[in-house]
């Protein structure tokens, strides 16, 4: 349950947001959830299509027991309830992009059932989002609208791709929340494998339910579980983006507040959210309530799961963000900020663990999630490919533990491993980039510098942090390759501090 | 007319082995007769072109010695049945014009076996009737007639094409479905033998649904074991069908002429319903009688919910046609009438191609499963769905088989009850018990009514148990001696 | 639970097919003469009772997550009332 919920000032007095998500993640299967044609994007109208998929007479829908697999381990990975017994409904209505005139998917028995997402905000502290359950279900094609002025385009390609359909329990309470859980469950996904979280190609989109109530409202709420206590939601379908996720429900609940403050009620709808004038809408043709006469698909038999084999599949499960997370805390001393930087991808969190075995973690940390991931970015590049393996990293890390070099000449030198000249050790020995930890190399120095700036010494003992520039002169005498330490150490000596 | 076209299958494929004729002269034989009986309206697509040239690669694989079991035997199509390249409508107008690209897994059985296919026939639109007049093509006329007038009979329905097809001679069998009897009244009506399997036995895969968890197709044949030979056929797991049975099919014709000594035959009371025609009742006895002689022993058993099976089918039957036949919509295939926007394109495609039975039941349907209604109907139908089930696992802890009448009337007149539904519904009584439950039930020839129409005794089998079906139908054949054949007035 | 004029049209709508106004009235007479014929079900005892959804006793079947069909949009768009350039043309949706 998130505590801290963000209010809004009205007119009449303050308001608080309720929020519940529906996901839909497309499962990374080759091929649909009840078709053996090709998933996948960028074929060309109607090829990605089977005769099951079009809904030609006397077709037959057969169970991918891929998708099952996916679902079942998703589940998992939400710590939630797998069902052993989950059976496929028909939910009937009419559109062009659903061939059927129904879609398959599950109403009372789903696969998996209530588990819980704990979600980092920005500022560290953690929420629960419960999960009210997670079901497999047919996506529908596409329509074109804009192909034609009088007519629409139907693709079919996507109809029937398997979809896990996410359901959240109503425990978001601002906007940033909301983002923050689609961020959490994505990574959780891309973790798991089954799906791959791509939100430009809409393989993962949200559905946003928003409602707005008078503090004090919400508990009651979760103490009785009557859905009384909260406002008539809204829901906004097929968002995208965090961005636009947080946008629309900023736009929504102002809505919703600006109508119950001028006396009105909300009306129970379907809206859609339009980016580019940042509001949301209803959806015309959707406005009346649909009656969709959900019955079992009488073409399909109950899904029945082996206990056993969901056990296996726990088994060898990956480790999951949270978990990986607690360990690279434990097992390296990172910080939770470090090692939350690193879990957002778990390439980050392998590579970061390649480089920092045998290595000083905390070095390897801030080189990997500071220079490395700013060079990644930059260059469009994925950690999974990234030009400079972890063991250069680590090579350049131990180069600096040893004291070869110091970590300002490590910014230099990790500029010439990404330009590509070569193993660290090579570079360094190239370039002449070994620190000087010569004492007397770099006591002389600090004698020239001293004698040539007798006032700013005297000033020093008044002043100790001017010690400051006394390093950088000795730094630009010596090419910025003095050791740091030694000559903090000797200046403050002949300074007298 | 040809002796060819009154031979059996068996009789035919005999010959045919025997080198007494080739599957080009049965097949040209049977063109010619279904050329001279247009006036039955039974085939509504011919493809003798096609058919002569599957007989003549018939004959060639016969000549190497590679001949299947059905090789060369010419046979009639439901037009339910995706033919590829063929069209196939279910007889609605709403799939005018509709040519498949694929076969459905049934009839590609039927050609791997070697057969032969004469042409699409008729049927009730899209299998929702009990008398072949719901048909977008017209009626089909029973190749029999009253002894008593010349008025036009209906061969039953849904499978009536198929039915008057084998009963005029017109194909040594056809292929049918049954929901809720659709292959054993019309069979029943026109003197011939059909049989609807086990739920499952059969592929459903390319056969237009009408009600999912009901529909199987069966062959309508002149013999018991003409219908086990082409059975046999048509039977298989298919993986495309998720409610496809994985279990082997055996050769159905070893059990025609099996021995029933020892064999219990329930006889259910509840099946003698009221204001039942004293010669279906005589039928009945008659065919006790026979089963008795050969050794059965009869057994009275009760299957009390039997009354509610129809109610309960027309609650479950529309509700699931209701959603499969959502797709024809005129986006992808069949008939668009054109609208001002989409919806009114879907309502007139919908209401300019469907019948009106078929809108009936498709209303019904949406009805019964619309909010606030599910639970009343649809659940309770359901519900009910399983005690009629259950009264039959019940049965058969006291009997092997069930003997029953296969329809409470012989054929009536066209357009005797096209205004009364109900009426019509109730031709299904003894048959809709069996499609509920999933069980195999056959209909033969068993006696001809005092107007010289045939009447059908039916034969209700254990799951997967169509063997004991076969042997009690085949004993029954034997005793009935039924061998009158309808007139040829046309 | 009598079908008026008002459902049939609802329900009509639901199933998307066009009724005339002059049908809606025999129309409703003739699905309650249906629908009180299916009312003796309420005489069955059905407390207790699991309903029966398919006669088929096993569990679902399932496919390897293999590619074997489509590929071919021709297949799919032969029999259509309209298509261009392999898509669908339906009348215009709006959204």
């Amino acid at each position: 349950m998130s505590e801290t919920s963000k209010q809004i000032q009205g007119r009449t007095g303050p308001w608080e947001i309720v929020l519940g998500l529906e996901i839909h993640a497309q499962v990374a299967s080759k091929s649909k959830l009840f078709s053996g044609a090709a998933v996948g994007f960028g074929a060309g109208p109607n090829e990605q299509v089977s005769l099951v998929d079009a809904a030609m007479p006397g077709m037959l829908p057969v169970l991918n027991g891929f998708c099952v697999e996916q679902a079942v381990k998703t589940g998992l990975g939400l710590k939630a309830q797998i069902n052993l017994k989950s059976r496929f409904d028909r939910k009937n209505y009419f559109y062009p992009d659903l061939p059927q005139g129904y879609q398959i998917s599950q109403f009372d028995q789903p696969i998996v059932g209530e588990g819980v997402v704990t979600v980092e905000r920005d500022d560290g502290t953690t929420f629960d989002v419960r999960i009210e359950r997670l079901h497999l279900e047919q996506d529908a094609g596409k329509s074109l609208h804009d192909q034609d002025p009088n007519a629409t385009y139907v693709d079919l390609n996507r109809a029937g791709t398997a979809l896990m359909e996410i359901v959240s329990k109503p425990d978001m309470r601002t906007s940033e929340e909301a983002a923050a859980y689609v961020k959490k469950l994505r990574t959780i996904l891309v973790y798991l494998g089954t799906c791959d979280g791509d939100m430009e190609k809409g393989n993962l989109r949200a559905d946003v339910n928003v409602s707005v109530c008078r503090p004090g409202d919400y508990e009651k709420f979760r103490e009785t579980n009557d859905f009384k206590h909260l406002g008539t939601r809204c829901e906004i379908k097929n968002v995208n983006s965090y961005r636009y996720i947080q946008q629309a429900i900023e736009y929504e609940a102002r809505r919703q507040i600006e109508i119950l403050e001028d006396g009105g009620k909300v009306d129970q709808e379907t809206r859609l959210f339009d980016p580019t004038k940042l509001e949301t809408r209803s959806m015309r043709s959707k406005e009346e309530a649909h009656d969709y006469r959900y019955f079992p698909d009488p073409d399909l038999l109950p899904l029945i799961l082996d206990a056993d084999w969901v056990k296996t599949i726990e088994e060898t499960l990956p480790e999951l963000p949270d978990a990986k997370k607690a360990r690279l805390q434990s097992q390296y001393g990172l910080s939770a900020y470090d090692a939350g930087v690193l879990i957002i991808e778990s390439d980050r969190a392998d590579y970061f663990e390649a480089a920092a075995k045998g290595r000083d973690a905390k070095l390897v940390s801030n080189w990997v999630t500071n220079e490395l991931l700013a060079k990644l970015s930059a260059g469009g590049h994925e950690i999974a490919n990234s030009p400079l393996p972890a063991s250069d990293i680590a090579e350049m890390v131990e180069l600096i533990e040893n004291g070869t070099i110091s970590s300002k000449i490590a910014k230099e030198l990790f500029e010439h491993m990404w330009a590509g000249e070569g193993r660290p050790s090579e570079i360094v020995q190239k370039r002449g980039l070994v620190q000087i930890n010569d004492t007397g190399a770099i006591e002389a120095a600090i004698d020239k510098l001293i004698a040539a700036n007798p006032d700013k010494a005297e000033a020093v003992k008044e002043k100790p942090q001017a010690i400051g520039w006394f390093v950088g002169q000795v730094m630009k005498e010596t090419g910025g390759k003095a050791n740091p330490a030694t000559v903090n150490e000797l200046l403050k000596s002949k300074l007298g501090l | 007319m040809s002796a060819l076209t009154s031979l059996t299958l068996k009789g035919a494929i005999d010959g045919l082995e025997a080198g007494d004729f080739t599957s080009v002269e049965l097949t040209t034989a049977h063109i010619e007769a279904i050329e001279a009986a247009r006036a039955l309206n039974a085939f509504i697509v011919e493809t003798p072109e096609q058919a002569l040239s599957m007989a003549a690669a018939s004959d060639a694989r016969r000549a190497l010695g590679a001949a299947g079991p059905l090789d060369g035997a010419p046979l009639g199509i439901k037009d339910l049945f995706c033919t590829k390249g063929v069209q196939t409508t279910a007889c609605s107008n709403i799939l005018k014009g509709f040519v498949p690209e694929y076969e459905s897994t049934v009839t590609s059985q039927l050609w791997r076996d070697g057969a032969v296919m004469l042409g699409k026939l008729n049927l009730d639109q899209f299998a929702m009737g009990s008398s072949n007049e719901t048909s977008a093509f017209g009626p089909v006329t029973n190749p029999w007639r009253s002894t008593a007038s010349n008025k036009a009979l209906t061969p039953g329905g849904s499978s009536g094409g198929s039915a008057a097809a084998v009963a005029a001679d017109l194909c040594l069998g056809a292929t049918a479905t049954d929901t809720g009897g659709s292959i054993r009244q019309p069979a029943a009506f026109t003197g011939t033998v059909g049989i609807k399997p086990t739920y499952g036995r059969c592929s459903r895969w390319g056969v237009v649904a009408f009600a999912s968890s009901l529909d199987q197709a069966g062959p309508i044949a002149k013999t018991v074991e003409d219908a086990a030979l082409l059975l046999t056929s048509m039977c298989g797991h298919d993986p495309k069908d998720s409610t496809s049975l994985d279990v082997p099919v055996p050769d159905f014709t070893q059990f025609v002429g099996k021995s029933v000594k020892g064999l219990k035959i329930g006889i259910p009371k509840e099946y003698r319903v009221d204001n039942m025609p004293a010669e279906i009742e005589k039928l009945w006895e008659d065919g006790i009688a026979w089963l008795k002689e050969a050794g059965c022993e009869i057994v009275d058993i009760s299957l009390p919910h039997t009354k509610y099976a129809l109610p309960a089918y027309y609650i479950v039957a529309p509700a699931e046609a209701s959603s499969n036949l959502a797709r024809y919509d005129g986006m992808r295939y069949g008939l668009r009438a054109e609208g001002g926007n989409l919806t009114e394109t879907y309502e007139n495609t919908r209401a300019e191609g469907f019948g009106d039975e078929v809108k009936r039941r498709i209303l019904i349907g949406t009805y019964v499963l619309s909010a606030g209604y599910y639970d009343a109907y649809y659940l309770k139908a359901l519900k009910v769905r399983r005690r009629i089930a259950e009264d039959f696992d019940k049965a058969w802890e006291r009997c092997d088989a069930i003997l029953t009448p296969t329809a409470p009337s012989a054929a009536f007149g066209l357009g005797e009850n096209s205004n009364d539904p109900i009426a019509m519904y109730l031709n299904d009584v003894f048959t809709v018990t069996t499609n509920l439950a999933g069980l195999p039930g056959l209909s033969l020839p068993a006696g001809l009514d005092s107007n010289g129409l045939p009447l059908g005794l039916q034969i209700i089998g254990k799951p997967l148990d169509e063997g004991t079906v076969f042997s009690v139908a085949g004993a029954m054949e034997k005793a009935a001696g039924f061998n009158a054949k309808a007139g040829k007035w046309w | 639970m009598a079908i008026d004029v008002a459902t049939v049209r609802k329900v009509a709508r639901l199933a998307r097919i066009a009724t005339p106004e002059d049908r809606l009235e025999p129309l409703a007479q003739e699905l309650n003469g249906i629908m009180a014929w299916i009312e003796q079900l309420a005489e069955v005892d059905t407390d207790g009772v699991e309903p029966l959804t398919s006669v088929v006793g096993a569990g679902a079947p399932l496919r390897d997550d293999v590619v074997t069909m489509g590929g071919d949009a021709s297949v799919i768009t032969s029999n259509a009332p309209k298509s261009v350039d392999g898509f669908f043309v339906v009348p215009k949706v709006v959204e």
